[in-house]
């Protein structure tokens, strides 16, 4: 099972790519947990996430191939 | 009859078969607000103001600076020191003469913005900070106006259009769906900190014109209640849909009255130093948690509290109880009116340390109150 990850902004840069490919993640709150533990600053970024380019706000089941993005706010004009 | 506007300006557009005379007619009886005349205000406004959108307002307190000269490409050398409403309005009339341009060169707030975006059918927020944006969305979600928004930063920029209520059968959602609170300023550095590309706010700028000119004129499929993000460096675009969020634990403004009491600065993070809350504030900072209440009132003091939990420290003998509560990141007092939570701010702030103290505005009475009132607005 292979989930895409996609992220945007901020969350890119301390992810140090624009995209990633995890394996064996069954919702989004696993997904979290793991880029959390790996990326500290994560913890403290706000960021939103959309689910096959469908924003959702909780835990949400993922299957395989689905496209999870990352994407924080931006406040410049 | 006389046209409303010469032809021949118009004509390549006019020529469109789905644009035509009527989409024309509907540019020219429009009204758009561009907040910000900055590096998303500046081309917007060009081509809403070359398309012939008939009634433009810009909305902008800044003066003109060389390091906007690079983004901002209404301006040059000669305008810096300038206002850039004025300055703006001054280049978009030699464009089209036959707008008429309202300038408003004052900062946009919340005592100011209700009355100002009344009088336009389209808002477009060219903003460059989050106090600004929550209130201008704010106020669009209690106005039913459309809201255009663009962002950018550093390499990447965000499009979305909300509440445009051109499509009764979808609800209609706002930028507080996507972030329904505020980040601290740390979690999201501005362009002055973070540096833009130059191109980006021109192409972002843009799209929220041509977004803009759609709802206008009812043409194509503007992007309500999605986002599209673009990122200059890989030409990658990605669009989502935005969904609402049944999120409730958010105070946001219901009506005219909150809104223009609702302090935008203090929600944004940006005044971090304001002692006093409001009894709505209270609720948002114990719902964020890691806060400890104390009540500063002599014991056996009416009214008692029982909706929420607390620590009973009374005024005269918090001195002594110092070395308890100094390791808390964050207290409220609160007392009965909120003279006596004020004095318990200043006993810590002469301890020195590191608590945020604040106070309950108008005590337990004013919150007591508040909440009454709100289980009087549901039934």
């Amino acid at each position: 099972m292979k989930i895409n990850i996609l992220s945007f902004g901020q969350v890119a840069e301390a992810l140090n790519a624009d995209q990633l490919l995890l394996s064996d993640m069954d919702n989004t709150d696993r997904v979290l947990d793991y880029l959390k533990s790996v990326y500290p600053q994560l913890q403290t970024m706000e960021f939103t996430l959309a689910v096959n380019k469908q924003l959702i706000h909780g835990n949400t089941a993922l299957k395989d191939d689905d496209t999870l993005a990352l994407l924080p706010p931006f406040s410049g004009g | 009859m006389k046209p409303l506007h010469s032809y021949e300006r118009y004509q390549r557009q006019i020529l469109l078969k789905e644009f035509g005379e009527t989409a024309q007619q509907k540019l020219l009886l429009a009204s758009v607000l561009v907040i910000g005349a900055g590096g998303l205000g500046c081309p917007a406004l060009q081509y809403l103001v070359a398309a012939g959108v008939g009634n433009i307002g810009i909305i902008d307190f800044d003066v003109v600076e060389l390091s906007n000269l690079q983004r901002q490409t209404l301006f040059s050398v000669d305008d810096i020191g300038k206002p850039k409403a004025t300055v703006a309005a001054q280049k978009l009339h030699r464009i089209n003469p036959e707008i008429n341009i309202e300038v408003y060169r004052e900062k946009l707030t919340n005592k100011n913005a209700w009355d100002i975006l009344s009088r336009y059918q389209t808002i477009i927020d060219g903003s460059d900070n989050f106090s600004t944006r929550y209130m201008v969305n704010d106020a669009c979600v209690l106005l039913k106006k459309p809201l255009v928004f663009g962002a950018v930063l550093r390499f990447e920029g965000q499009v979305a259009v909300f509440n445009n209520p051109a499509e009764p059968q979808h609800p209609v959602t706002s930028y507080r769906d996507l972030f329904p609170n505020p980040p601290s300023a740390h979690q999201a550095p501005s362009c002055n900190e973070a540096g833009v590309i130059g191109v980006l706010p021109g192409i972002i700028g843009t799209l929220q014109a041509a977004e803009a000119i759609k709802i206008i004129t009812g043409i194509g499929e503007p992007l309500n209640n999605q986002m599209l993000t673009y990122n200059v460096n890989n030409n990658s675009f990605f669009k989502f849909l935005i969904t609402p969020s049944n999120n409730r634990s958010v105070t946001v403004p219901t009506n005219k009255m909150e809104f223009e009491n609702f302090d935008y600065d203090w929600h944004c993070g940006i005044v971090k130093n304001r002692e006093e809350v409001t009894a709505d504030e209270f609720d948002e900072l114990r719902r964020e948690g890691d806060v400890l209440v104390i009540d500063v009132r002599e014991i056996g003091e009416l009214p008692a509290v029982v909706e929420f939990p607390f620590l009973h420290i009374p005024l005269s003998v918090i001195d002594q109880k110092m070395n308890e509560i100094s390791n808390s990141p964050k207290i409220v007092f609160f007392c009965q009116s909120g003279k006596r939570s004020r004095l318990a701010i200043q006993k810590m702030q002469g301890m020195g340390g590191t608590t945020e103290c604040f106070s309950l505005q108008g005590g337990i009475e004013a919150w007591k109150k508040n909440q009454a009132g709100k289980t009087f607005n549901k039934a």
